[in-house]
């Protein structure tokens, strides 16, 4: 059995340790949010944060996470998730709306990290693809939850 | 195949063409009643009512709390299609935005979009004559008569702009009648304004939910007045979409996500190489797997693990070793399918889609010519969610889950696989994590089928993983374009001969579709953008070269024109410089009987500062085309960094008649240009003995943020009825882009992807 904290939530799973946390998200623990898009950690569709990181879950064994806070997108939104969710709606950024969980959990590692990133810390954070095209609103929406962030804070 | 017509129309292709058009109709192109509005707002039995739900018309449902439940027949790829289904339906109804809810509809005939088959008709988009007319009908109704419920084309909009504003209009009606029998007050006494029912007298409002039952049962109204622009109050405002919320938190539910209980999953392996079989399968290593719960060959073409979990089907697969007969391709190169393609303009003439003048007279006295020959490659869709497709047969019937183009189509092919009639095949559409064409297939969907026979009732999840996504595409065509042109002594051209060859999309997927009336005849689509040129030119000759390769192609997002645009708006800058004219100036002189195609260039000019220096290092340049009922012109902004291509701006202008939802149209827009640029600058799928090189998206990428131009776009003012708009933004953004960088550097790029020398 291998303890997984997801969301707050303890879970015991009966997996081979190497599954990778992806599949065990999707298939065994019914949490779809987090996609499926490469297998080899080349796109971020499948990026969730562990104790506060942006990771490619699809590479990362079950094996390896014991101990450690899991967050999808599916989480009680923090108030940092919960600012990207609002801007990603108020700029309508998601198009077919696959890559974008990837996508908001990405920029909240990076607003954790960089609280008022500019262009040049978007660009080299947020490698994630999205094949709509939708980087112009995403880069919008990462400036207003950042903007909204620091005002709720003053 | 040669042309023996003399005549200035393309008479053979015009006849080929509607010979097929009446086959794909199946003779049922009379009377069926496809293109008249008024009978498409059918009968409130179509749209299956639930629970207290009244449905007012195949279209409008209206529940006791006020809600307006649109049907959206369409499937949701981030085009904004549901909401712009919706709004169309709302703004006649004149219900309050917040009170609008959208739901799938069922696959049923009253559904069918009438605008998809329009993309095949080998007229000029501007042709008002009788013929030209006539065939636009045929394919309305033919459209009708295949109940094709599908989404590509870019035709939802223009497909729904009538039926579903006469929909909400009926609806409306219906509704103030009811409550002029209720308060017993002439029609005239009352409105309807945000969703509420109001004596002009005064008095207490009514609801539409207490107004449902009674409007229901009055007989749908014989008249219909629609709104006149000016009185719209939902159709062109910039509304936030119906899908977003859900996209934000995980909600959402894409064909990879459905889970019916007693799942089971499945990996697949296709033949690695295009014509080969299978020979040989052990499927002992991966039954030896636990959790492994079946190993199979399917068919001669795949090998499927079945698995409690995806992960675990996914390392049955990689156990197991089959052994394929690699078939009459196992040499085939893209060097060989270059040749071929480029052989095909020496073996023949080709089928003639324009011929105005004489261009190969003219060409033959013409002191001088220029020629030139362009080349694109093959390209996948790439789209974000893999292909997949969910499927349950138990007891007679069979269930598919599929994030599908083309329901109609997928629940037809899922019926022939299980043996049963297309009635006992329940189909349901997720969202779509990404579509361009690829979901308008149904590959994944007589796979899931095929293996739900053998999971003895348990529902199936096959999912292909990105490799065979890419490998195992129905790709974009390559092609090769050869041109000879040459000017007049102002420099305008006088003739202009083009000729290109590909393989034939209409072709292959007819052979998918209805391997019976497959034929190799005039492809339009093999064409488009290329014999619709706008241009005034004297001597003008179109021709296509249809090849045969054995890579199976498909329609990736703008189809003929991702390539076409190309070639003919680069081939046209190449005319412009040659005549030493500015290519804005030298586009709008031939453009004088086009106000709108001037239009809309002089808006994306005005729009990306065209005629003013660019910053230092960068270049611009410009492209117009016309796609899907919509003008498109951008301007690319460029340079060069240590020999990459690296696009800092695009402006974009775009015709697409009456805009229905501003902000949606500007997200198309982004949308399309990265979806071309990714392919300009980058996309390529090559083949080495009969293999697809490409596996994942490190050998297959596409632009990611940090490459990511700023793009703006303005959008014409219109008052003509929609056009397309998920597409036209594509083919143009390629040749400005090559046009800017042959403005930065001299040098002129005929190959996609763009790779400027050092």
């Amino acid at each position: 059995m291998i303890p997984l904290l997801i969301n707050g939530q303890s879970h015991a799973l009966d997996a081979d340790p190497q599954m990778p946390l992806l599949w065990a998200l999707r298939d065994e623990l019914g949490l779809t949010g987090t996609k499926f898009g490469c297998g080899i950690a080349a796109c971020g569709a499948c990026t969730v944060e562990v104790d506060g990181a942006a990771v490619r879950s699809c590479v990362m064994p079950v094996g390896s996470l014991a101990g450690k806070a899991i967050r999808t997108i599916e989480g009680a939104p923090d108030r940092t998730v919960a600012a990207l969710q609002a801007a990603w709606v108020q700029h309508q950024t998601p198009q077919c709306g696959y890559c974008q969980s990837g996508m908001i959990l990405a920029a909240a590692a990076l607003l954790r990290q960089k609280p008022r990133p500019s262009d040049a810390d978007i660009d080299a954070a947020i490698t994630n693809l999205c094949r709509c095209g939708t980087y112009q609103r995403i880069r919008a929406a990462i400036h207003s939850a950042a903007q909204a962030l620091q005002g709720s804070r003053a | 195949m040669n042309t023996p017509s003399t005549s200035a129309q393309p008479a053979l292709s015009r006849r080929g063409f509607l010979l097929a058009g009446a086959a794909a109709g199946g003779g049922l192109l009379v009377g069926c009643g496809g293109t008249n509005p008024s009978t498409r707002i059918g009968q409130g039995s179509d749209f299956s009512p639930t629970g207290k739900q009244v449905a007012l018309n195949a279209w409008v449902k209206i529940t006791p709390d006020d809600r307006v439940i649109v049907a959206v027949p369409r499937s949701e790829m981030g085009q904004g299609v549901h909401t712009g289904l919706a709004m169309l339906v709302a703004d006649e109804l004149d219900a309050r935005w917040d009170q609008v809810q959208v739901e799938a509809a069922p696959i049923a005939r009253i559904y069918s979009n009438t605008a998809l088959l329009l993309n095949v008709s080998p007229f000029l988009p501007d042709d008002e004559g009788l013929l030209a007319r006539l065939t636009r009908a045929t394919l309305q109704n033919a459209g009708y008569a295949l109940a094709l419920q599908v989404t590509g084309g870019s035709s939802s909009l223009r497909d729904a702009w009538e039926p579903l504003r006469l929909a909400g209009a009926a609806a409306r009606q219906q509704l103030l009648q009811a409550a002029a029998l209720q308060l017993k007050l002439p029609v005239s006494e009352l409105t309807l304004r945000d969703g509420v029912v109001q004596a002009r007298a005064g008095g207490t409002p009514l609801r539409l939910g207490e107004l449902a039952q009674a409007a229901a049962q009055l007989p749908a109204p014989r008249e219909l007045r629609l709104k006149p622009a000016a009185e719209r109050r939902l159709i062109g405002q910039p509304l936030p979409r119906t899908d977003v919320p859900a996209k934000v938190n995980g909600q959402a539910v894409f064909g990879l996500d459905v889970r019916p209980p007693g799942l089971v999953y499945a990996a697949i392996t296709h033949c690695p190489v295009f014509g080969g079989a299978l020979k040989t399968l052990d499927p002992a290593p991966a039954l030896a797997l636990p959790g492994v719960l079946q190993a199979f060959a399917l068919g001669t073409q795949a090998v499927v693990v079945v698995a409690r979990n995806s992960w675990l089907a996914q390392q049955g697969l990689l156990r197991l070793a089959p052994v394929w007969d690699e078939g009459p391709n196992a040499q085939l190169q893209s060097e060989g399918i270059s040749a071929r393609l480029r052989q095909a303009f020496d073996q023949e003439e080709g089928t003639r889609f324009r011929h105005e003048g004489d261009a190969e007279q003219v060409l033959a006295q013409a002191k001088t010519r220029l020629e030139a020959e362009y080349e694109v490659p093959f390209l996948a869709h790439a789209a974000m969610e893999p292909v997949n497709c969910t499927a349950q047969v138990k007891g007679g019937r069979v269930t598919v889950w599929c994030g599908s183009q083309a329901p109609s189509l997928a629940r037809m092919k899922a019926a022939e696989v299980a043996g049963v009639d297309s009635e006992q095949v329940t189909f349901h559409v997720p969202f779509l994590g990404g579509g361009f064409g690829r979901r308008l297939e149904s590959d994944m969907v007589e796979e899931a089928v095929a293996i739900a026979l053998r999971t003895e009732g348990a529902p199936v999840k096959l999912t292909w993983s990105r490799e065979e996504d890419l490998q195992h595409d129905m790709y974009r065509p390559a092609a090769v374009s050869r041109f000879s042109a040459t000017l007049d002594t102002q420099g305008r051209p006088l003739a202009w001969r083009h000729r290109v060859a590909a393989p034939s999309i209409g072709l292959d997927t007819m052979r998918r579709l209805m391997p019976r009336l497959a034929l190799d005849s005039p492809d339009k689509n093999h064409i488009e953008g290329a014999f619709d040129l706008p241009y005034a030119i004297p001597h003008l000759e179109v021709r296509q070269l249809r090849v045969a390769t054995p890579v199976p192609v498909g329609s990736w997002r703008s189809v003929g024109h991702s390539y076409n645009a190309f070639f003919t708006e680069c081939f046209l800058d190449e005319l412009a410089h040659a005549a030493r004219q500015d290519p804005l100036a030298y586009r709008l002189a031939l453009l004088e009987r086009h106000p709108r195609h001037r239009a809309v260039l002089q808006a994306a000019a005005e729009l990306g500062n065209w005629g003013q220096p660019a910053p230092a290092g960068r270049a611009r340049g410009l492209a117009l085309h016309e796609s899907f009922g919509a003008l498109c012109a951008q301007v690319a902004e460029v340079s060069l960094e240590g020999g990459r291509v690296r696009v800092h701006r695009v402006a974009c202008a775009l015709d697409c008649g009456t805009v229905v939802n501003p902000d949606s149209v500007d997200a198309q827009l982004q949308s399309a240009i990265v979806y071309g640029l990714s392919a300009a600058l980058m996309g390529e799928i090559t083949l080495k003995n009969g293999r697809v090189e490409q596996s994942n998206f490190p050998s297959y990428d596409a632009l990611r943020l940090a490459d990511m131009p700023v793009i703006r776009t303005r959008l014409m003012p219109s008052d003509a009825p929609p056009g397309g708009v998920g597409e036209p933004g594509t083919p143009p953004i390629a040749p400005a882009v090559a046009n800017a960088l042959f403005a930065l550097t001299g040098q002129r790029l005929r190959r996609l992807p763009l790779r400027p020398q050092a």
